[in-house]
């Protein structure tokens, strides 16, 4: 036990390592460019561009600008944006997070109650139109964009349809902080909820119901049904008890790679202030430094989400706890 | 039991015939080959039915509408008229779905735009796939070091969410020409999307590769051409490729849509397909500030992509059924 | 129907879909606290026969003739009647004890779970009654079973688990299906001794689905032999084992193709020729003359069922055959 958890440690530490040298490698060593012209941003004065050749180190070797850089996002975290007047990154992103957080937890909570809902109801009545209809459904969830998705749904909620009696309680665009006005936030989200979540019903549905599909075949089932179960109870404590492994570790890295900027293209579209938002902004004026920081915070934040999935996962199947 | 006198088919013709049995298979192939036709025949319909030209702003333009003279820019609705609207469809040859903010024609730019929007998802999709495979083969077959290096890799690679990995890239090419040696790159150059999605998927399809040419190693026939004393170049040509080709081609769809929507999003974000040219995405992007009163210009070009991406999946579904079946047969 | 019997299972037919009768005719009955050895090869149909008596056949199967318990006409049940009967009053077992038990559960859960589908006991007694139960298995900890996970068991004590499941509300019948197979020898023996002892102290019927006449010889009070969807032979184990016994051809085969631990050694195991019984192209007469050294062209007329006495029974026009090929 012991012996792989300082496995997966040192794995964890592995991959930050490797990360942060590709980010490192895509916005400063990416041949054929010189990178202090991308950091200062377009039509930056030439002693804009040797400032940042300074402080940057592009005129050192690259082990060093690496190492600098890295300092930079993680020691002293005073990356600026050129850009931008000389705004400092690192804050603006922890100021972003609590609603890209309340975006993806409430939309999370709707995708797993619908998946698992969709996913059982399809494997139960399996081969039977209503199977049929949430499996087609499934797939058009998922071939949606999801921008797109998120314009036609303002089209109706803010223009169309807003002064029916079913829209008429959509507030304009933009996030309600919880502190303020808890049903103020609630009702600004729900819409980019249902839209993010989208995309994962129509994923986690489908992969749910094959995963199910599959368990109700074991022999443990049939076991269940020999003990004189209710149908409900076999499909719901024995098989869906045991299919939820598989979906539980998809919901993290899922879970972590929204969190981390994934949804960028909702929080766009819904005007709400999240890290996606910032990147989003910081592409509009090519402002490097807040993309890179964005990028390299995100993937950090995935990394250690998934060594926290590796323990939930244990926790859920105990022949991974015993290492089998 | 397969009754002895029952027709043997190879496994290929076999995945076929099913395939041809399977109505939804048939109509994914059908709208699949619709959607290109119709972007292939983009040029007609602006010379010909159109008369316009989707890549001149021009937003003085006026057309003949019902024998009246009506300007393409239409003052606001509000009371002092201010601003200038473009016009909505006019279910005509001419701006049929309308004009974009520039007074271009939304229905001629939707087929051109879908030419770059099927190219760039096409090429980026058997990019990725014969980047993937070399590196699911290679890891796959060669196990031991090579593979622990590749799956590292991979795993680095995604943990990085796959739109922001894109961004990334593209951001950082869109910013200025690349100049390679003698070569440059433009910033506007198609070739970008299409290389950057395929490096971003990458990981997603080697996965399925790598686990597939697993299997295949341990498999009989690999270990008697093995002790056989056949080199490692043939057998990797002669069996493992022909096994793993199955694999590649159900995952062909699949990475073509998820291609598809990666590059509609950069289009939209405006990293993608630089202005004057056109993908699907970059519509919507025009359409965005015209939402809530010229709609069409974005839903049309959104409605493409789903009607395109989602016959991709159903194809990519019904392959699997018809290669998996196969394999369950042996 | 017989009052007496625990099981009275008559001209059983088991189908699916358009198909033949993969359980074609099928009858017999199992005695209080009587043990009936089940023996067939795979593919004869004798899980098929066991899955309809607990009433587990899937759809789209189907499953006519009558199958009589206590009295009782069990096709002529609701399901939801035939649910409080399953695991309650008639229990089964199964092959592999690794993949039939939830893999995410602990043990005492997973029997407890089975207590509580059926009887009303609180937490406290039911928790007793497992480890009771696990003891009653000659397990020697019963608190680490109960709290273990499959996983983490042998073969040997899994399947302990998994009797002490299937006894968990004192079934009338329990239903063995192959129970020893997928064991280590030496635990198959012990498992089958405890099969043994349990019929008394549980006092259930046991049907013992094997392809191993060598476990039937072991324990087994009476013996029936399936061959392709029809029982080929029936009748008390001293009566088909033994140096003079006379037994249906097929089952003459069955019992030169196991090695004999005592007595002088068969110079070679005998092997039946052919293939394994498929029900799809069985002949129109007996279903084993394709592959009998005795047939004839009577056998292409099904075979009568020719009583030996003693209540043995085979379905063949030859006067049975000594069951000692070497003797022959």
């Amino acid at each position: 036990m012991a012996g792989a958890f300082l496995r997966r440690l040192g794995q964890t530490v592995f991959v930050l390592f490797g990360i942060s040298v590709l980010v490192f490698a895509v916005f400063f060593a990416t041949p054929g460019a010189d990178p202090s012209a991308r950091i200062a941003g377009r039509g930056a004065s030439p002693e804009t561009l040797a400032a940042v050749r300074h402080e940057y180190g592009f005129d050192r070797s690259m082990p060093v600008q690496y190492a600098m850089l890295m300092k930079k996002l993680f020691i002293t975290r005073d990356l600026a944006s050129f850009v931008d007047r000389g705004e400092r990154v690192i804050p603006e992103v922890l100021h972003a997070a609590p609603v890209t957080m309340s975006l993806v937890g409430g939309a999370a909570v709707i995708w797993v109650f619908a998946s698992v809902l969709m996913g059982t109801l399809a494997a139960a009545t399996r081969g039977s139109l209503l199977d049929r209809v949430l499996m087609i459904a499934g797939l058009i969830g998922i071939s949606l964009p999801v921008f797109w998705l998120g314009e036609v749904v303002n089209l109706f909620t803010q223009s169309r349809l807003h002064h029916s009696w079913a829209f008429s309680w959509v507030p304009g665009l933009g996030y309600v902080p919880f502190s303020t006005s808890p049903i103020g936030w609630f009702k600004a989200l729900v819409l980019p909820w249902c839209t993010l979540a989208v995309l994962f019903v129509g994923i986690y549905g489908r992969v749910l119901r094959a995963d199910l599909v599959a368990t109700m075949q074991e022999d443990f089932i049939r076991t269940a049904r020999a003990k004189g179960l209710s149908p409900a109870r076999v499909l719901l404590r024995h098989g869906l008890r045991t299919s939820m492994v598989t979906f539980v570790s998809l919901f993290g890295l899922d879970f972590a790679q929204l969190v981390g900027g994934g949804a960028l293209l909702t929080e766009v579209v819904f005007g709400l202030q999240g890290v996606g938002r910032l990147t989003y902004q910081a592409l509009a004026n090519l402002d490097l430094p807040l993309v890179m920081a964005t990028v390299m915070y995100s993937a950090v934040f995935v990394v250690l989400a998934n060594a926290l999935v590796d323990i939930l996962y244990a926790v859920l199947d105990p022949r991974v706890r015993d290492g089998r | 039991m397969m009754p002895l006198d029952a027709t043997i088919l190879s496994p290929s013709r076999l995945a076929l015939r099913r395939l041809r049995r399977d109505p939804s298979a048939l109509a994914a192939i059908a709208v699949l080959a619709l959607v290109t036709l119709a972007c292939l025949a983009a040029g007609l319909y602006a010379r010909h039915v159109a008369h316009t030209d989707p890549f001149t702003s021009d937003v003085a333009a006026a057309i003949t509408l019902h024998g009246q003279l009506t300007d393409i820019m239409q003052p606001n609705d509000n009371p002092l008229h201010l601003g200038l609207t473009p016009i909505g469809p006019t279910w005509s040859v001419q701006y049929l779905l309308g004009s974009d903010p520039q007074g271009r024609d939304v229905a001629a730019r939707l087929l051109y735009g879908g030419r770059n929007s099927l190219l760039i998802s096409a090429s980026a999709s058997l990019l990725c796939i014969a980047m993937a495979a070399v590196v699911g083969i290679l890891a796959g077959y060669f196990g031991g070091f090579v593979d622990a290096a590749l799956s590292r890799m991979m795993d680095i690679m995604w943990a990085i969410p796959v739109y922001l990995f894109a961004i990334s890239l593209s951001i950082v090419t869109v910013a200025q020409d690349l100049h390679l040696g003698p070569i440059t790159i433009a910033s506007d150059n198609l070739i970008l999307p299409i290389v950057i999605i395929a490096i971003v998927y990458v990981p997603y399809a080697a996965r399925p590769i790598r686990g597939r040419v697993l299997s295949l190693r341990h498999a009989e026939f690999v270990t008697v051409a093995r002790s056989l004393g056949v080199r490692e170049a043939r057998i990797l040509l002669r069996d493992i490729l022909p096994n793993v080709a199955p694999t590649l081609i159900v995952l062909a769809p699949l990475v073509m849509a998820l291609a598809m929507l990666a590059e509609s999003a950069l289009s939209f974000l405006s990293i993608g397909v630089q202005a004057p040219a056109a993908s699907w995405g970059t519509i919507i992007n025009d359409g965005q500030g015209l939402i809530y009163t010229r709609p069409m210009v974005a839903i049309a070009p959104g409605l493409a992509i789903v009607v395109t991406v989602l016959a991709l999946n159903v194809l990519g579904d019904s392959l699997r059924d018809a290669l998996d079946a196969r394999e369950g047969d042996r | 129907m017989d009052a007496e019997a625990v099981l009275d299972v008559r001209d059983l037919r088991v189908g699916f879909g358009r198909g033949v009768d993969l359980v074609d005719g099928v009858s017999f009955s199992i005695a209080p606290r009587e043990i009936l050895g089940l023996v067939g090869e795979s593919g004869s149909g004798k899980s098929l026969t066991s899955l309809a008596i607990m009433g587990l056949i899937p759809a789209p199967g189907r499953v006519g003739g009558q199958i009589g318990f206590r009295g009782t006409e069990l096709l002529a049940l609701s399901e939801a009647e035939r649910r409080a009967l399953r695991g309650r009053r008639i229990a089964m077992i199964f092959q592999d004890p690794m993949s039939a038990l939830t893999p995410v559960y602990r043990i005492g859960w997973q029997i407890a779970e089975q207590i509580r589908a059926h009887l009303d006991l609180s937490r406290r007694p039911t928790e007793t009654r497992v480890l009771d139960l696990l003891s009653a298995m000659g397990i020697a900890d019963p608190r680490r079973v109960a709290s273990a996970y499959p996983h983490q068991l042998s073969g040997g004590l899994r399947q302990r688990a998994m009797i002490a499941m299937a006894l968990s509300c004192d079934p009338d019948l329990l239903i063995a299906d192959e129970p020893t197979t997928a064991l280590d020898v030496t635990v198959q023996a012990q498992i089958l001794e405890l099969i043994l002892r349990l019929r008394d102290e549980f006092a259930s019927a046991v049907l013992l689905i094997t392809h191993d006449l060598g476990v039937v010889a072991q324990i087994a009070d009476r013996v029936a032999v399936m061959y392709c969807g029809r029982i080929a032979e029936r009748g008390p184990r001293e009566a088909m084992f033994g140096a003079h016994a006379r037994v249906h051809p097929y089952t003459a085969g069955l019992l030169g193709s196991i090695p004999r631990l005592h007595g002088p050694r068969v110079a070679r195991l005998a092997a039946i020729p052919g293939s394994p019984p498929n029900a799809a192209l069985r002949p129109p007469g007996c279903a084993f003359s394709p592959r009998c050294a005795h047939a004839s062209a009577r056998c292409d007329t099904p075979p009568p069922i020719v009583p030996l006495g003693d209540a043995h029974e085979i379905a063949c026009i030859l006067p049975a055959v000594a069951a000692e090929p070497d003797h022959v």
